[in-house]
């Protein structure tokens, strides 16, 4: 034991000082983007997509000649949708890799853990999860932001919808993942302001096969429609599970189900099912007079071109925080305060929504216009839901 | 009557989830009884069931075909598994061999992640997906296939132990190995048998729900969990029993989720699974061994 | 394993602390050697059950959970001081243990695997579903640094110190543990649980303290793991880390007290942290 202690004791300062040594700085370095995603494990869905298009989006610009004449080079790192690791990948981002700023991750909680270094670090970082408690209160987050909805706008979305149709009672049916918990706390506390009650409340597990207790539950309140909170697979069950019980009432699916996979698993169920997201989802059939359109469309030709599979939403919200930070650091040069001063007073940016934080108003949001469009599933595709377009889902209410 | 609606309602989900845990339950005593190994890597099976059948189904849009093709598929890992894996490390302490199974059922879910991504894939219903009315509750026919070729299963693997000369020699070896050996009997076959069939069993359980469930690479552990929880309240080693506790917790979690709250849906198998190992760790029909 | 070969080991580790203090320079390294010494303490606390007592826990992310839980709540929901968060967290951890394993502990093998499994899934699923508490599956955050005075340790550097002084002690706590009467008869039940009965060793008593002592070591570890991070999510509380724990002391060696913690850096920088 005496020697293996002594052994393990030594390797581990030898490897240290190496290390060390190793740290001399580089002249002509380039522009360092972190990047933080779940790659692997339960929320790869997310990460992978957006690793994707970060990788993509920097070997792009270096093709360009780089920013403003100075390479751009991407450190991404897989946080497994696990805390600890994501803090580790953030404290190593910094120190070790100097980075300018970070993009990701992909999650709610891993944001939340790393924003705990980037704030104390003084690092821009631009998250792509949802929770709305990562921009919040703006007052302390200084330094992050968020491209990816908050489930605050799509709450009021919906809920604009229903009150325009004169639907009261709703009930709800949520993931308990941070995604589902936070689009529930928003269901919760917005309802009363569009005069909504919420009559039925459910929860499922994110690898949870069968809804049909809960919505059983559901099927036994008055409600007038249907709204679910969540990602994956599970979204579709519930809509398959509801055609099962013979639900005549309408259902709304948060952003999260936008995806062409989501009509694939739900199949005829997913027939006329309303639900807000990014406009990616739907490019194509976007007048071409929408600014949006043609930011969707090269982003979605870049991506099937070097992954030969179409561009998700999830890589959109990495797109967009690659495109903002370019924009910032052409501005600004490379300088972490400056940066973040620039992605403040970002302007005109056409693509995603975008969502920052400024002193006075909490996540006020910067870029007017859309954020949340409005769209109907059709069993092989999905369509924009103009309020004109309305009519089938009155029918169907 | 009020309230009767509901309840046949939750009764229905929970008689087709109960079906798949028992029929993986089923899995894990076929194995225990053969090497007293509890093997982890059960809910893989169901997970590369569904996947396999997915894909045969794509390749060739036969629903029996793809039925057989999964199993097979699957039976073949499953005999793979024990004889790679399992065989070498035999006489090792339950802990290593927690660790071993745990670790395939890792590279299981691994290997289904690159073969098929991360995607999940949907298997259309065996006969339509019109809701069929029942009473006050609705069930689509898929939930009677799952129920009724659950049963049909048990029933073949009843008469299987009973009457044929493998499943003798098979039940001879969980008895007593050492008198099963000097008998004659091919010991190490019948315990790769056992995983071969424990395989299958699990591979049509998965085929049967996919098209209820979607298939997708990480399904299987949760599953694996849950079966084994119905094992143990059954009483472990025991075919009856497995079934009988593969049913009340899936009976269990439906009415949790729809009368108290459907957050703690998934405490309820563990809850259960805890008060039965305190009080009662023989399982309901099982003896203590 | 008398005093005379102790003494060296500890000497050296503690100068490899402070050397390794003074040599290293970069935050992340001091964070990455915060997170191993905490899983260091997991390790050793699971070991004296798994590796001496001969008694296996799938739980064990339970009761890290619930030191960490109990110190994040008090401190960041109450205002709590953080010094007397942590022992309400060792006795939350104490007290689940000795509920759990009054039942579990009489089964063995498989079974106890199981029932600690299901208690961790448990306490994991109430971690997620108590929201108002726990701040569900997003975590929760705004967990104060720990300090000693008006000397806050918010920096990894500073709480390298802490972290491995601690852990230092742990060891030598433990080592002493294994030599004493409690130790003495738990490695007696692990090699025969009739023979060491039959010497009139109670058995089930042994393996209830040292149950609840790896659990206390748990908690401690959770604890430090709360001040470290400021932020803790469900997550990091999964079955999926409880077996992770179980591998590390098995790749660690499980015979004696100090060496699982040098088998778990090595399983650390194997996979791609650094």
């Amino acid at each position: 034991m005496n020697g293996k202690v002594m052994g393990t004791l030594l390797a581990l300062i030898l490897g240290f000082s190496l290390v060390l040594s190793g740290c001399g700085t580089e002249k002509q370095a380039p522009i360092v983007i972190g990047g933080i995603f779940s790659i692997t494990g339960p929320a790869s869905y997310l990460g992978e997509p957006e690793r994707n298009t970060l990788q993509m989006m920097v070997a792009d610009i270096n093709a360009k000649g780089g920013i403003k004449g100075r390479p751009v080079k991407a450190v991404i790192y897989d946080s497994e949708a696990n805390v600890t690791k994501a803090r580790l990948n953030a404290e190593k981002l910094i120190t070790k890799d100097k980075a300018l700023a970070i993009i990701g991750p992909s999650l709610t909680h891993t944001s939340m853990t790393v924003l705990e270094v980037t704030q104390k670090a003084k690092t821009p970082l631009i998250s792509c999860a949802a929770g709305v408690g990562i921009v919040s209160p703006a007052s302390e987050r200084v330094w992050v932001f968020k491209t990816a909805q908050t489930d605050q706008m799509a709450v009021a979305r919906i809920f604009q919808y229903l009150q325009k149709q004169g639907l009261t009672k709703v009930a709800i049916i949520t993931v308990s993942t941070g995604f589902g918990v936070s689009g529930k706390k928003q269901l919760e506390t917005q309802a009363s302001k569009y005069g909504l009650e919420i009559v039925g409340n459910e929860v499922f597990g994110e690898k949870d096969t069968d809804m049909t207790p809960q919505l059983t539950k559901i099927r036994e309140t008055d409600a007038q429609a249907v709204i679910c909170w969540g990602t994956g697979p599970a979204p579709a069950l519930v809509a398959k599970n509801m055609k099962q019980l013979g639900f005549t009432t309408i259902l709304i699916q948060s952003h999260g189900a936008a995806s062409k996979k989501f009509i694939e698993l739900a199949g005829d169920a997913a027939d006329g099912i309303l639900l807000p997201a990014g406009k990616l989802a739907i490019f194509k059939q976007l007048p071409d007079t929408d600014p949006e359109k043609k930011v969707c469309q090269t982003y979605d030709d870049m991506y099937q071109k070097k992954y030969k599979a179409p561009a998700s939403s999830f890589g959109g919200y990495a797109y967009d925080a690659f495109n903002i930070l370019k924009m910032a650091v052409e501005k600004a040069g490379a300088d972490k305060a400056k940066v973040r001063d620039a992605i403040e007073n970002t302007k005109n940016y056409v693509g995603g929504p975008y969502i920052s934080r400024d002193g006075k108003t909490e996540n006020r949001m910067k870029r007017p216009g859309p954020l949340a469009a409005w769209y109907r599933f059709h069993p092989s595709r999905i369509l924009p839901n103009n309020p004109v377009l309305s009519k089938t889902t009155d029918k169907i209410s | 009557m009020e309230t009767l609606g509901p309840l046949l309602q939750y009764l229905i989900s929970g008689l087709t989830n109960g079906a798949i845990y028992a029929l993986i339950a089923l899995g894990f005593s076929i194995i225990y009884n053969a090497t007293t190994i509890i093997n982890f890597a059960q809910g893989e099976m169901v997970m590369l069931g569904a996947l396999c059948a997915i894909s045969f189904y794509h390749l060739y849009p036969s629903l029996p075909l793809a039925f057989l093709g999964g199993v097979a598929v699957v039976t073949l890992v499953g005999l793979l598994f024990e004889r790679l894996a399992l065989r070498p490390v035999r006489d090792q302490s339950p802990l290593i061999l927690i660790i071993i199974t745990i670790g395939g059922a890792d590279f299981f879910s691994g290997l289904a992640m690159m073969i098929w991504g991360k995607e999940a894939y949907s298997l259309p219903p065996f006969t339509g997906s019109k809701p069929l009315h029942f009473f006050s509750a609705t069930l689509l026919p898929q939930n009677l296939w799952v129920v009724g070729l659950g049963i049909l299963f048990v029933l073949l693997l009843e008469a299987f132990f009973r009457y044929t000369l493998v499943g003798k020699a098979m039940r001879a070896c969980s008895y007593n190995r050492q008198a099963a050996r000097l008998a004659g009997l091919p010991v190490n076959r019948m315990v790769q048998l056992s995983f071969g069939l424990s395989a299958a069993l699990g591979a049509a359980g998965g085929i049967l729900v996919a098209p209820l469930t979607l298939g997708i690479y990480d399904m299987g552990a949760m599953l694996g969990l849950k079966g084994f929880s119905a094992a143990i309240l059954g009483g472990l080693g025991s075919i009856l029993g497995g079934v009988l506790g593969g049913l009340l917790i899936g009976v269990a979690e439906a009415l949790a989720s729809g009368l108290i709250s459907s957050g703690y849906r998934d405490a309820v198998a563990f809850l259960i699974l805890l008060v039965v190992l305190f009080l009662r760790p023989q399982g309901l029909v099982g003896s203590r061994r | 394993m008398s005093r005379r070969y102790l003494a060296n080991p500890w000497l050296l580790f503690a100068l490899g602390v402070i050397l390794v203090r003074l040599v290293v320079a970069n935050d992340y390294y001091f964070t990455l050697l915060n997170i191993i010494g905490i899983h260091a303490l997991l390790v050793v606390g699971l070991n004296l059950l798994l590796g001496y007592a001969g008694q296996i826990s799938l739980g064990h992310a339970a009761f890290f959970g619930l030191g960490a839980y109990t110190s994040g709540i008090l401190t960041a929901t109450y205002g709590v001081n953080p010094w007397l968060a942590l022992p309400v967290g060792l006795v939350v951890a104490g007290v689940a243990a000795f509920l759990v394993g009054v039942p579990a502990l009489k089964l063995r093998g498989y079974y106890l695997a199981m029932a600690t499994l299901g208690f961790g899934i448990i306490v994991y699923i109430i971690f997620n579903q108590t929201q108002e508490l726990t701040g569900g599956p997003s975590g929760l955050s705004g967990i104060p640094s720990l300090s000693l005075g008006s000397f806050s340790l918010d920096s990894p550097d500073r709480l390298f110190i802490l972290i491995w002084l601690i852990l230092w002690v742990i060891l030598i706590l433990s080592a002493n543990l294994v030599d004493s009467r409690l130790g003495r008869a738990v490695r007696a039940l692990h090699e025969s649980e009739p023979a060491a009965q039959s010497l009139g060793v109670n058995t089930f008593r042994a393996k209830l303290l040292i149950f609840v002592w790896s659990a206390l070591y748990a908690a401690l570890a959770g604890s430090l793991y709360a001040h470290t991070l400021n932020f803790i999510a469900p997550s990091s509380f999964g079955f999926m880390f409880s077996i992770k724990l179980v591998t590390m002391v098995v790749v660690g060696g499980m015979p004696a007290s100090g060496d699982p913690c040098w088998g778990l850096p090595c399983l650390r920088f194997c996979r791609n942290s650094w």
